[in-house]
């Protein structure tokens, strides 16, 4: 019942939306929607809390420690990018960059891509999590595309495109798990659900699921944006409106990792190695690398973020490859604080380009003194990212470090040096637009302060003190992916 | 002995029987195109008017020019003998496979390509250059369509595919299916059809084999020609032994023979058909486009070839 | 109709959609890709329905009949109105070294069927030997995606990778769930609404609809 509330409110009010579309009261109605749906996720999850994993509607969904928190993530952090879009995109209206019908399409959009992300974490059934995995795709292209410029469109048709293709890949590893998954399971739908795989992985065939490995982890792979199938992500996080900017970067992202990570404990238990581990490995330190060196010669401000979510994914894709306790845990609490932190950084980011109409670093100055929530929420923001101390990023990343020079140690230094160069990266161009005086062109704008706010609130709060329910959480976690 | 009988017979059958052919393609063709035809056998009256006619030779031209008409004649009557245009009775055909048959094709392109350039004017050398790039495409395709219905038979003898195939009846395979039509791409090409090159222009810029035999006359030419009439006739033949070797008498059935004949000219008459078909349909392609018509060719075969190992 | 026909029949189908695929990646003519595109569809249909009588799995016919009416008609039709509309001529495009662009279709093909051996050797369905094929058809589908500059294309070439994908399904497993096809139809619609307007959306920004103008988002100026 409560599953069906947090997948109903957000297609009901993606079809509201698409009625309601440009009226006064559009934004609220879609942040009603979101806060409906994170009620709802709060209630899933404390359910599960009390009475441990369960499955609902004729085993079409699952609900487990690992996805619910995901769930009440991903239902959060939509509820708090609804509230930060009501002001951002208003101002984005009232200079002429959304007209009327783009509005409505926005928000029915917006509601439809959270409806596929729910679906994504909360279906049994691995082709239902491809749909709904395409489904989120193609829900936010035409936003990607939304201001019509020629930059949107491209980025928006490389994001179609090449995301096309690679989950064209993931349905192919799907179709192969399947193959492998009737000759236990027998046919028909069962075959297909997490619940049955999980029971019989040592069962699989070995060598068909480390093709279907193959396949997956380029299908899925693609989707959080691992190097070298990362080449869509820069452009589609930095073109589209920012609100579309921070969900993308702080939620499809980990859904895709989700997949992934699910995918890769059927593989291990099948092969009775460490295989799928160690590709998600690689994959995860060539993405670390090659972001952080990316970093360092941006110059659009939401360009430059949009390698750091690249890079922090090749952290957690690392970490979850590496496995053990320490590390999942570690990867686990890092998708939840980069979620939180990232979409916090796209907040305030969206808030500084809008008064300085660019997105170009060079011409972003003095935002402190121009807007003190704006400056300080950015610089904490972009302190977090880098995993300062004392963050939760800075926790999260402790952890896998830990874990990295206990059972890889000689990953460590490449690590250490994805790390490092990211750090610079980041804090040479920051240090630069958060200070100075604020230079003639910048406007004055009404910022949403509630988000950002509470979005490094929590931020701090893991990173200082880990909330019990949390720490119980993770570890039930930990034990599922084990 | 009886062997010895339907070789001479087979080739016999190859000089006499190909003019007629090319004959029936060049009225078929004018039918279709609303023109009078000049009767079937116009191709002999050719021939005849031409051996009558002397022979104008360039002063510079070495013995490789005298001596390509022979050569080339003379490699398209042996090929004819190890086909199995009649009967797969051959005992020549022991000596020599398909592979040998591409070789001997290759020998005689080799030659009229040399004796295009031997008198030294821009033609001869422009046509055989031509020439050469279409056989380096067109060779590998034609090996790899042969390989495959080789692998098919476990055999590259002809007369032993025609065998395995004529025995096993039709099956619907697709690797037979992808070498046929490579197959069909390969013998335009090679046979110079529309659309790789036009046999009945001379014009210029496009012309491939009528550039390198431009310098031949009286026997010589007639020779060529002849050669030409008898490979067309030839790859259809092939065409017939490697796909449909129905008709075709089997080893110790000498009265089979009559009816082969009768089966291969009804083959032939289609083929026919089928090539004016083709011709009249298509323009001809601009040289730097016959790439990408070769390169099909190779793709199918190589497909045909793939789906062997494969689908079956 | 016994097993032993229809896998044979299946066999020269499967061969047909990888004919067809072929002659998509050389082909440079948008309404003759279109054409290529609906017959390769028409002979996947057919095949999945022969696997469906065959071997007796009903919700086979559904997953054709969605093949036939989804990719033979719907799509090709819509793509050939679009064409018609944004006024596409014929040789918009050009194609560099078509034969090259073969070969590597071909080396594609070889490397499916390595991959897929193992696949292969497990299954006992009639159909166990076109999931090298099916797979070839995905492959080629991303190749022609990659090699093409034309959004039209790069669309069509996505759709075939989309037939490839049902076959692998069809010949693999004899088909997904029917709640996961029906899905991915379903998925495929909502794509073919979205290019349909990106087309619009790229030819009013880019006067045309050649992707190759759309380099401003380069790395590293």
């Amino acid at each position: 019942m409560i599953l069906l509330i947090l997948l109903g409110v957000p297609l009901f009010a993606a079809v509201v939306l698409a009625f309601v579309g440009d009226r006064r009261l559009a934004p609220e109605v879609n942040i009603a929607g979101s806060a409906a749906t994170f009620a709802a996720g709060v209630a899933l999850a404390l359910r599960v809390y009390e009475q441990g994993p369960m499955t609902a509607g004729g085993k079409f969904f699952f609900v487990d420690a690992f996805n619910v928190y995901l769930a009440v993530l991903t239902a959060f952090v939509s509820m708090t990018t609804a509230i930060f879009s009501r002001r951002y995109m208003r101002r984005e209206r009232e200079h002429g960059r959304v007209g009327h019908v783009g509005m409505r399409f926005y928000h029915a959009m917006f509601q439809l891509f959270i409806f596929a992300m729910l679906l994504c974490l909360l279906t049994n059934n691995i082709g239902i999590l491809w749909i709904a995995m395409e489904l989120a795709t193609l829900s936010t292209v035409l936003l990607v595309s939304l201001y019509r410029t020629p930059t949107a469109i491209e980025a928006a048709w490389k994001y179609f495109i090449l995301c096309g293709v690679g989950i064209a890949q993931a349905l192919f590893g799907t179709v192969l798990l399947y193959f492998a998954a009737e000759r236990v399971l027998g046919e028909g739908g069962d075959a297909l659900l997490w619940t049955n795989l999980s029971q019989v992985s040592d069962k699989l065939e070995p060598t068909v699921l480390s093709l279907a490995f193959v396949f997956l982890m380029v299908g899925y792979g693609t989707k959080v944006g691992l190097v070298p199938l990362h080449n869509w992500l820069p452009d589609a996080h930095s073109e589209g409106p920012t609100p579309i900017s921070a969900v993308l970067s702080g939620l499809l992202l980990n859904i895709a990792l989700y997949a992934l990570v699910r995918c890769k404990t059927l593989v291990d238990g099948s092969t009775h190695s460490h295989r799928a581990g160690d590709i998600m490995m690689w994959f995860g330190i060539i993405s670390i690398i090659v972001a952080a060196f990316s970093l360092l010669r941006q110059k659009d401000i939401k360009r430059m973020f949009s390698y750091s979510s690249i890079e922090h994914m090749g952290i957690a894709t690392f970490a979850f490859g590496l496995g053990g306790p320490i590390a999942t845990f570690g990867a686990l609490l890092h998708m939840l604080v980069h979620s939180l932190a990232k979409s916090s950084i796209f907040f305030t980011v969206g808030h500084a380009s809008q008064m300085h109409r660019t997105q170009e670093m060079d011409r972003i100055r003095g935002l402190i003194k121009g807007n003190p929530l704006v400056g300080w929420g950015f610089m904490l923001g972009a302190m977090a990212i880098i995993g300062m101390p004392p963050f939760g990023i800075f926790t999260s990343e402790f952890l896998i470090l830990t874990a990295t020079m206990k059972d890889a140690p000689l990953m460590t230094p490449f690590l250490l040096l994805g790390l490092g160069v990211a750090f610079a990266a980041i804090l040479r161009k920051v240090q630069f637009m958060v200070s100075g005086d604020a230079p003639s062109y910048q406007r004055p704008l009404k910022a949403a302060h509630l988000p950002v706010l509470v979005h490094m609130a929590l931020v701090l709060l893991i990173g200082i003190y880990m909330p019990d329910f949390l720490n119980q959480w993770f570890h039930k976690a930990v034990e599922i992916l084990r | 002995m009886e062997g010895i009988i339907v070789e001479i017979l087979q080739v016999i059958v190859l000089i006499g029987l190909a003019p007629l052919f090319a004959g029936w393609v060049k009225m078929l063709k004018c039918r279709l195109q609303g023109r009078t035809s000049p009767g079937l056998l116009q191709p002999y009256r050719d021939l005849a008017k031409l051996f009558s006619k002397d022979i104008v030779l360039a002063e510079n031209a070495s013995w490789i020019f005298r001596f390509t008409p022979y050569l080339v004649f003379g490699t398209v009557i042996i090929a004819g003998a190890v086909v199995p245009m009649l009967s797969t009775d051959l005992p020549l055909s022991l000596t020599a496979d398909v592979i040998v048959l591409v070789g001997l094709f290759g020998i005689a392109r080799f030659f009229t390509a040399l004796a295009g350039m031997d008198i030294g004017t821009a033609f001869g050398g422009m046509g055989s250059s031509r020439e050469m790039m279409v056989a380096s495409l067109a060779e590998p395709a034609m090996l790899m369509a042969i390989f495959t219905v080789s692998l098919l038979c476990k055999s590259t003898s002809l007369t032993r595919i025609a065998e395995v195939i004529s025995s096993s009846g039709f099956i619907a395979k697709p690797s037979l299916a992808f070498a046929f039509l490579a197959f069909v791409l390969i013998a335009i090409a090679e046979n110079g059809r529309i659309p790789v090159d036009n046999p009945a222009t001379h014009l210029e810029l496009t012309m491939l084999h009528e550039a390198m035999i431009l310098e031949y006359s009286g026997r010589h030419l007639a020779l060529i020609e002849w050669a030409g009439m008898m490979k067309l006739f030839l790859f259809m033949a092939i065409g017939s032994a490697l796909f449909f070797p129905l008709g075709i008498a089997a080893t110790d059935n000498i009265a089979g023979i009559p009816k082969a004949l009768v089966f291969l000219i009804m083959k032939l008459g289609a083929a026919g058909v089928v090539l004016v078909l083709i011709e009249t349909g298509l323009a001809k392609m601009r040289l730097f486009r016959l790439t990408e018509f070769l390169g099909g060719a190779f793709l199918m075969a190589t497909l045909g070839m793939l789906s062997f190992f494969i689908l079956e | 109709m016994d097993l032993q026909t229809a896998s044979q029949i299946n066999d020269f189908l499967a061969a047909f959609v990888l004919l067809g695929a072929f002659g998509m990646l050389t082909q440079k003519r948008i309404y003759s890709l279109i054409h290529l595109f609906a017959w390769q569809g028409f002979f996947l249909s057919v095949n999945i329905a022969i696997v469906a009588y065959a071997a007796g799995r009903h919700h086979l016919y559904i997953s054709s009949i969605l093949t036939l009416s989804l990719k033979v008609i719907l799509l090709p039709y819509i793509l050939h109105t679009l064409v018609v509309k944004l006024k596409i001529r014929k040789e918009a495009e050009t194609l560099v070294n078509i034969p090259a662009t073969m070969l590597i279709g071909i080396a594609l093909v070889i490397f499916s069927y390595y991959l897929t051996a193992p696949v292969t050797e497990l299954s006992r369905l009639i159909t166990r030997s076109t999931i090298a094929v099916a797979l070839a058809t995905v492959m080629i589908g991303l190749l022609m995606m990659i090699t093409r500059k034309h959004a039209v294309t790069q669309i069509i070439g996505f759709l075939a990778m989309e037939n490839g994908l049902f076959f692998a399904a069809t010949s693999a497993t004899y088909g997904m769930p029917l709640v996961v096809e029906l899905g991915v139809a379903l998925d495929i619609l909502i794509a073919a609404f979205i290019f349909g307007i990106f087309f619009f959306h790229i030819h009013t920004t880019f006067d045309s609809l050649d992707v190759e103008q759309m380099t401003r988002l380069k790395e590293g100026d």
